[in-house]
């Protein structure tokens, strides 16, 4: 595997009598999406602040692209901390400063370049988080998704390679939720910087994450993909990724891929013995956050009241599961959907629904079937 | 730490407890050591912040201080100097006249104003109205993690925060402690003279020849030392605001302020009396 990144060697942080890291060891791979996940409290943030510099280990030692940060000048600091930018939890947008002077203020600040310069690059990354109307407002007259898109912008407009966030969806509804990670899923792949996320949206950060680090009791237990995280066995499996996958599906009736596996192999196999269900595979065009989260909360709000259940499989996959249901049925059923839901949603033009379906058998392996039903997918509806 | 025993009063055993002398004078070290370091620390501060002054890009924001510091307290400079001198006017007339003393008026009234009350009250003022806010600027920038964002975009906090309100307090307040001194000698003329009938000639004949380019120059060097008193105060305490062990958040900004208020003016009339001092040898 790549040299990594960065890399973190038996870390320790103390603050008075608790430990808050107990002997770190992480890698964070160049070009990739990394989430620190763990409760509240656990030190993520902490975590992250070792990364920027804003914090300084009481033993152990952080590694940059194989050099340890004590052994580096001040200068080799300095160019090593230009390529990151930080994204606050809360944003720590200045509020005395215009949303313009909020972006511009590391270029005007750290640069040589002139205004015509600065203004083109602050423009530029105002547009693409479309501030633009927002753009000579303070941080106290704008929306919590707003601001976020302002610390966004400020964050992206040096061209970091890589870019902590810090809980970006705290505190946030589950549309601005799902729409601030697409939207750091998109930028990255845009503009390809390394990103690291801090945050507990368990399971909606695997969508974006390559890889996953579990943070659990002042240690790294995991490092590893999001499918790998699924087959871990570990009490921070049942403390942590359980309840909050428990609280996201309490909220949205959406289940998480590891809980669909667990209702696809029990729940189903008890309940249907050797008979069938019906599988759906919901494709949503173009990914975009909002749109995606109102048509899984839907899919799920009817397919749910007819004894099935919903899983979100991607950004912008859904998995329906109909028990005793045949394929002829489930057809009638999608047709019913596409004449009546759909047009109530009111969704944009340009969005695209596509739908496949299979029979399939609790003992078959969920993967296959999905890909099988991937490869029959029609457009049902276009707007 | 405490040492406890057992007392009885009245037929009735209470336990109540002491401390051992030797704990109070660890106490008391304690206190010491503390007070000696964070004294430290706000001198590294202060001098930190002083060298980057004159870093590149920082005409706009000590302009911008200037601004907040100096001009938005001109109303407030006025209205005490005008009374203030009114008041030495009406105070220094009664008081002379019985001794009949009152064309003195003008030099009592000067002289007090440029060597003394003009700087002390000047900086007393604006610790009041621009001391506190920028302690609690700078302390909410603290707590609401704007200078840590500061510090990962690589700008340097402080000379990005300090150093030009430091700026500007070197400016301001020999500005603002003239204007104090020139508005308080109208107000001796307006209650001595006018209101009170003294001589007019005579105040402002003792004004002129009682005034010698050392008081003002004194009256100058005060105000630049109490600027570097209420700028440096002001801005370590919000600086620091989060380190506070007596509270935290938004607490933990008021109490700076309260802090930053109460010791600007300590020090100031500490400083006054030992500048005043140096001085007159």
């Amino acid at each position: 595997m790549a040299e990594p990144l960065i890399e973190f060697k038996n870390v320790t942080k103390r603050f008075g009598q608790k430990t808050v890291l107990d002997g770190v060891n992480l890698k964070i791979y160049e070009g990739e999406v990394t989430t620190i996940i763990g409760l509240s409290g656990a030190g993520k943030s902490v975590l992250l602040k070792h990364i920027i510099g804003l914090l300084k280990p009481d033993g152990g030692e952080i590694l940059f692209r194989g050099k340890p940060l004590a052994e580096m000048s001040r200068v080799e600091k300095i160019e090593n901390f230009k390529q990151i930018s930080y994204m606050f939890q809360n944003n720590a947008l200045f509020d005395s400063l215009t949303v313009y002077e909020n972006v511009a203020l590391p270029l005007v600040e750290t640069s040589n370049m002139d205004r015509k310069e600065i203004h083109r690059r602050v423009m530029e990354r105002i547009e693409q988080m479309e501030l633009t109307e927002a753009v000579d407002k303070y941080p106290s007259e704008l929306s919590g998704g707003m601001q976020k898109r302002a610390a966004l912008a400020r964050a992206l407009v040096t061209n970091p390679h890589i870019v902590l966030f810090d809980e970006p969806t705290s505190g946030q509804d589950p549309v601005r939720k799902y729409g601030i990670l697409t939207m750091i899923a998109q930028y990255q792949k845009r503009f390809g910087f390394t990103a690291i996320l801090v945050s507990h949206e368990i399971p909606d950060v695997y969508f974006i994450s390559n890889r996953i680090l579990a943070l659990y009791q002042g240690r790294i237990v995991f490092q590893g993909t999001p499918e790998e995280l699924e087959h871990f066995d570990h009490p921070f499996q049942d403390e942590v990724i359980k309840s909050l996958e428990e609280l996201e599906q309490e909220l949205t009736g959406v289940y998480s891929r590891r809980l669909f596996k667990v209702q696809n192999r029990h729940q189903l196999m008890r309940k249907l013995g050797d008979e069938h269900f019906c599988l759906f595979l919901f494709t949503v065009e173009p990914p975009e956050c909002q749109l995606v989260h109102e048509i899984g909360f839907e899919l799920a709000r009817i397919l749910n009241s007819r004894g099935g259940f919903t899983v979100r499989n991607s950004m912008n996959e859904f998995i329906a599961v109909l028990p005793y249901t045949t394929l002829s049925e489930g057809a009638d059923m999608i047709k019913n959907l596409t004449n009546d839901r759909w047009r109530d949603l009111h969704l944009p033009s340009g969005t695209v629904i596509r739908v496949g379906s299979t029979i399939g058998h609790p003992t078959d392996e969920i993967n296959s079937l999905i890909a099988k039903t991937r490869q029959g997918e029609k457009e049902i509806v276009r707007f | 730490m405490y040492r406890t025993k057992i007392i009885s009063h009245r037929g009735m055993k209470m336990q109540v407890s002491s401390l051992r002398p030797i704990e109070i004078i660890a106490a008391i070290g304690r206190k010491a050591i503390t007070y000696t370091s964070s004294m430290g620390a706000a001198a590294i501060f202060f001098t930190l912040a002083f060298i980057k002054i004159f870093y590149p890009r920082q005409g706009k924001k000590i302009v911008s201080q200037v601004y907040y510091i100096g001009a938005n307290s001109t109303l407030i400079i006025l209205l005490v100097g005008l009374f203030t001198g009114m008041v030495l006017g009406l105070q220094s007339y009664h008081a002379l006249i019985k001794v009949g003393a009152q064309g003195a008026m003008g030099t009592l009234v000067t002289l007090s104003l440029v060597r003394e009350l003009g700087p002390v009250l000047t900086a007393i003022m604006i610790t009041a109205r621009a001391g506190s806010a920028i302690t609690a600027e700078i302390g909410i920038q603290r707590i609401s993690e704007q200078i840590d964002a500061l510090t990962t975009m690589r700008i340097d906090p402080i000379r990005y925060l300090i150093s030009p309100r430091i700026a500007a307090s070197f400016i301001s307040f020999p500005l603002l402690t003239a204007l104090f001194d020139l508005i308080g000698i109208i107000g001796g003329y307006i209650s001595g003279v006018l209101i009170l009938g003294a001589n007019a000639g005579t105040y402002l004949y003792r004004v002129q020849a009682s005034t010698d380019m050392k008081d003002i120059m004194d009256g100058f060097i005060k105000a630049v030392v109490f600027a570097a008193i209420v700028s440096g105060v002001s801005c370590y305490k919000g600086y620091f605001a989060h380190m506070r062990t007596d509270s935290h958040g938004a607490k933990a900004v008021g109490m700076a302020t309260t802090s930053s208020v109460v010791t600007s003016c300590v020090f100031i009339l500490i400083a006054d009396y030992v500048v005043t001092s140096l001085l007159l040898i």
